[in-house]
């Protein structure tokens, strides 16, 4: 069957045989293009003389004619004589597709790159690593085809005009730009979590499969593993993240029963392999927060919070300082946790973890009718149904305790001790 | 399989490095801070010479100084000032062979304008 066996192959090796050509060609769009023209060749030769013993490497080696000829039609000769002399000495070695080079590092550094807008590295990783079509990408980020295709074109185009490099980055740059790739993958991840597995696409199983690639492939970085201990640990406790009444349930709230074990033990491991390391980082910082929040209960709140102030030694924003804030008002830092949320008011007025956090904050200060506004604020900015559903919980429990002025203020003198329901802040 | 040695970079490529600040943001002339940030100008291109090769670069006088035209169909229309007004102005440039974007990224980082301006890295078009 030469169509099974072609989409096996692509399925199984399109990343690789498209970092391939790259390497010969210096040109993504080109490379796409041949690779493409490759697989609809491969269906005519292998329907008439049946599926070759290495399906890959005649791909690669079709391909590779295909750009050839390009070039040839395009006069560029010079570039062809080097090319065929390749191509001839491929086609007498026939290698095994395990032996072609894994230029896949390259391509992902690339399709990363700092000169790409955020979202640009999101979709071109999506589109050459992932194999990902267009239109599957214009559906992750709600945008139209056109509109997708057009991003895509153009940063194929910069990549080749401005010549950013098809380079792994040397140590120099390796910090920061393994922090762009890593921050890429779990973009992808987010925006799959966020999506819900109804969207159709498994992009955290992508992302997932990312970070296994690129720590396959560069094995031993601490940021890394930290990057991919974080995923797995949030990825265990998906089935437990909404609650049977179709709300979202915090972490400490969860039914651990439903928590992937294989998942959790690989993501303990890999933060306990990565902090041996002695390289601490970002990642490894969020993947450690996340590891508190799958531990046993009750769960360190203060040790959370410190965690977060560490981070912001990485990354000083205000989604950070809110974290921090939501782990100290659990901690019981009523105070400390009042200061920061105030600060960042004006800043965050727009983002609903912000008022939810916020209202949590006053229910717990005692505070209910100011509780009760920012619930009201934060279920109107909710992005999904779940957490709207949580939301209006917590905001009926608001509404219980805050039958007078009188009990607030009884409340209050009672203090920080009370038992009061988790925050709603996933981390 | 035959090893694929990485892309050969071929001829260096040339790009523009455009220096962009607000006039008040650089340390003023006659202060210490300028003197030092003048010091670093002379010996930017030297130091960085490994990464990137200079071609030419120059500092360019206040965008008071500017005069903007343009030809449309016989007629020359000129603008007392610069190509858009803007807080931060062009102030300088430098042409640099590189061999791709990261040094040119690299080279440009190490240039005062980086720190209190910004500047803008255009490859140049090869005919």
């Amino acid at each position: 069957m030469p169509h099974q066996a072609l989409e096996d192959v692509l399925r199984a090796d399109r990343g690789r045989l498209l970092a391939a050509l790259i390497a010969r060609t210096g040109e993504i769009q080109r490379s796409e293009d041949a690779l493409h023209e490759a697989a609809a060749s491969a269906l005519v030769h292998w329907g008439r003389s049946g599926v070759p013993d290495n399906p890959a490497g005649w791909l690669l080696r079709a391909a590779w004619r295909k750009t050839i000829d390009g070039w040839r039609r395009d006069g560029a000769a010079a570039r062809n004589r080097a090319a065929l002399e390749l191509l001839a000495a491929e086609e007498a070695a026939d290698p095994d597709p395990q032996d072609i080079a894994d230029d896949r590092l390259r391509l992902i550094f690339t399709c990363c790159h700092p000169a790409l807008e955020p979202k640009t590295q999101v979709a071109l990783t999506l589109r050459t690593i992932c194999g990902l079509t267009t239109a599957q990408i214009a559906a992750v980020f709600l945008d139209a085809e056109p509109a997708m295709g057009q991003r895509l074109s153009r940063a194929k185009a910069k990549i080749a005009a401005a010549r950013i490099p098809y380079a792994v980055p040397g140590p120099e740059l390796w910090p920061e730009r393994l922090n762009a790739v890593l921050t890429v993958i779990y973009l992808i991840f987010t925006a799959g979590y966020t999506a819900g597995p109804e969207a159709g696409l498994e992009l955290c199983g992508e992302a997932i499969h990312l970070a296994r690639l690129v720590d396959a492939l560069r094995p031993g970085e601490a940021e890394t593993e930290g990057a991919l201990a974080l995923l797995l640990l949030t990825e265990a406790r998906r089935p437990a993240r909404v609650g049977p009444d179709g709300a979202t349930v915090p972490p400490s709230d969860q039914d651990r029963t439903l928590w992937l074990p294989d998942l959790i033990d690989e993501g303990f491991g890999l933060l306990d392999r990565a902090m041996a390391r002695r390289a601490p980082g970002p990642f490894q910082i969020k993947a450690a927060i996340a590891a508190l929040n799958a531990a046993p209960l009750p769960t360190d709140w203060p040790q959370i919070a410190a965690l977060y102030t560490r981070l912001l030694d990485w990354e000083p924003t205000p989604v950070v300082r809110l974290n921090r804030a939501v782990a100290l008002a659990q901690s019981g830092a009523l105070a400390t946790a009042a200061e920061v949320i105030d600060v960042l008011a004006a800043e965050l007025d727009g983002y609903q973890p912000f008022h939810a956090a916020r209202a949590d904050l006053r229910l717990r200060q005692g505070r209910s009718a100011e509780s009760i506004a920012d619930f009201d604020r934060a279920i109107a900015l909710a992005p999904h149904p779940a957490d709207a559903l949580f939301l209006r919980r917590r905001r009926a429990a608001a509404m219980i305790s805050a039958p007078s002025r009188a009990n607030q203020r009884e409340d209050e003198k009672k203090g920080r001790a009370e038992a009061r329901p988790k925050s709603n802040r996933e981390v | 399989m035959v090893p694929c040695d990485p892309e050969p970079k071929g001829p260096e490529m040339k790009y523009l490095l455009l220096l962009y600040a607000a006039p008040d943001a650089e340390p003023a002339y006659g202060t210490p801070e300028f003197d030092a940030m003048m010091g670093e100008y002379m010996t930017h291109s030297e130091r960085m010479k490994d990464v990137a090769s200079f071609i030419a670069g120059e500092g360019l006088q206040p965008v008071a100084t500017a005069t903007t035209l343009r030809k449309r169909g016989a007629k020359v229309e000129t603008i007392d000032g610069p190509f858009a007004e803007t807080r931060e102005h062009l102030g300088g440039f430098y042409l640099i062979d590189a061999p791709d974007l990261d040094a040119a990224m690299r080279y440009a980082a190490e240039i005062p304008a980086a720190r209190y301006g910004s500047v803008e890295i255009r490859p140049v078009m090869e005919y």
